[in-house]
């Protein structure tokens, strides 16, 4: 649960979507390393992901940690971004059963949760089908 | 490097065991395990624990368990890595004997989980995942476990049939064990029918939470065969790491740690996967069965699924897989059960594993694995 400062922290990933190109390898890191875990390469430059992609896997949770309790059940999936970066996030605005792997979606700026320990409104990407 | 044994075992009844604390538990394990080795004294030990911390807001466990067993000033160490902390706890103990730093360890692991209600929980456990890229969209370990689970589905066409069996299989054998939490038959049709957690994983595809502790007392084999204890030696140990967050992988259904710590503890006991009598591996979920047997080279990658309606794995099968009913039926306080494995593995051994009793195995292997596979640590056993 975000604290002020680890909340501010994550913020260039979860509002701007930076991320990391590694300069020897080319591999697009997220969230961002200090190491390139391709290559080891320790060299970078500064990129944005991709905000379109596919759908890997995805599950639906019925039974949700405390502080999503309030928005259960929700969709949960991987996507494959058009860079080939794989992140995790909520898919919104589908139907359940409507839902397959390999669906396009776009990235899209949501609020994640209420309220974490220090009153903080929780916002970062989710997925939307296209 | 010296030889180890495993000379003594303990393990109380698992559940929801509201009138013992977990420094209670955890005593009258550990007891139970010196009591068996015929030790009141011990050198060292290694206590696995996911998180005391969330469960009973107690940190510094190591001491306070070495207190309570009245064993302060010896030196005490609690050992993290998440559901696998238990068999870290044996590797670290071992490491100490066969090196000669110490002759008798006691290792084990204890969690106390329902002193908070099941959101606490389910959140506590989900600290094993990658806080700010897991946790934070509000996956839970379920849920995690399920991606992995509709992956190996879509990639290897596995059934929602043979996941159900995995439970089927497990709880078949934990209804032959005394001190499981949840000693009772189910069917396919139960599990498919139980209520939906993270689709498609159902409640009987998911190991419980329980509280519960598990011991072993572990010296030289050159001790143990002066003690006249039956020699069952520790052959080979591995351990090894994965990228803690799923979609870091680059296979989602591929456990590689376990994979690799798998190839280290072969090596070092110059055993392959056909050699192994029976295991007791971590099916946290019925979809984690299927992927480690896979991992362990037991069957061909993707081919997990089919040996569950090929029984191989059951009690009766080629290779016997949690003969002790598994982290489903027998219950997973997360750090004990890599102790509780091992307690089965023995017991199996001996001949003291009554009516799911194997015809005199020879050689055991144990894999317990942290996260969604973020750590994993296997210990291959063989009796003398």
């Amino acid at each position: 649960m975000p604290t002020p400062s680890r909340y501010w922290r994550e913020i260039p990933q979860r509002y701007r979507l930076e991320a990391k190109k590694c300069k020897s390898c080319g591999m697009v890191i997220f969230p961002p390393r200090l190491i390139c875990p391709e290559c080891k390469g320790r060299e970078f430059e500064d990129t944005k992901l991709a905000e379109k992609g596919k759908i890997l896997t995805y599950t639906i949770i019925r039974v949700p940690p405390h502080q999503f309790v309030d928005q259960a059940p929700f969709a949960v999936g991987i996507a494959e971004l058009d860079d080939g970066v794989k992140l995790t996030g909520q898919i919104v605005d589908c139907d359940f059963e409507g839902l397959k792997i390999g669906q396009r979606v776009r990235i899209e700026f949501r609020k994640i949760y209420d309220e974490g320990e220090a009153g903080i409104l929780c916002y970062g990407y989710k997925f939307v089908p296209e | 490097m010296r030889e180890v044994a495993v000379i003594g075992v303990g393990m109380t009844k698992w559940g929801e065991l509201w009138e013992k604390s977990l420094r209670t538990i955890f005593v009258e394990t550990a007891l139970q395990a010196l009591d068996d080795a015929g030790v009141d004294k011990i050198d060292s030990m290694y206590v696995g624990s996911m998180s005391s911390g969330i469960f009973v807001g107690q940190e510094h466990i190591a001491s306070l368990l070495a207190d309570y067993l009245g064993q302060t000033p010896i030196p005490s160490t609690r050992v993290e890595t998440a559901c696998a902390s238990g068999g870290l706890a044996l590797r670290l103990g071992t490491m100490e004997v066969a090196s000669g730093m110490s002759d008798v360890v006691l290792v084990g692991g204890i969690e106390k989980m329902t002193d908070v209600n099941g959101y606490e929980a389910t959140y506590a456990l989900g600290t094993a995942a990658d806080q700010e890229y897991e946790g934070y969209h509000g996956i839970t370990f379920p849920g995690l476990y399920a991606l992995i689970a509709r992956a190996h589905m879509e990639k290897y066409g596995t059934t929602r049939e043979q996941l159900a069996l995995v439970a089927v299989k497990n709880h078949r054998n934990g209804a032959k064990n005394p001190l499981a939490q949840f000693p009772f038959e189910v069917t396919v049709d139960t599990v498919l029918n139980s209520v939906m957690i993270a689709d498609p994983l159902r409640i009987l595809d998911c190991s419980p939470i329980t509280d519960g502790a598990a011991a072993l007392v572990i010296c030289p084999v050159e001790m143990a065969r002066k003690m006249k204890k039956p020699v069952i030696k520790i052959i080979g140990s591995g351990h090894a790491t994965d990228r803690i967050a799923l979609n870091q992988r680059k296979d989602i259904t591929w456990l590689e740690a376990t994979y690799q710590a798998a190839k280290q503890a072969y090596a070092m006991a110059d055993k392959k996967p056909e050699d192994i009598d029976f295991l007791e591996v971590h099916d946290c979920f019925t979809i984690a069965e299927i992927c480690v047997i896979e991992a362990l080279g037991l069957v061909e990658k993707g081919k997990g699924g089919k040996a569950y309606e090929d029984e191989i794995t059951f009690l009766e099968g080629e290779i016997p897989v949690n003969t002790s009913g598994g982290l489903k039926s027998k219950g997973h306080p997360v750090g004990a059960t890599g102790a509780a494995q091992v307690v089965e593995i023995v017991k199996q051994f001996r001949g003291e594993a009554g009516e799911r009793q194997l015809k005199d195995p020879r050689i055991g292997l144990a894999q317990n694995m942290g996260g969604s596979g973020g750590s994993t640590v296997v210990h291959i056993f063989e009796k003398e």
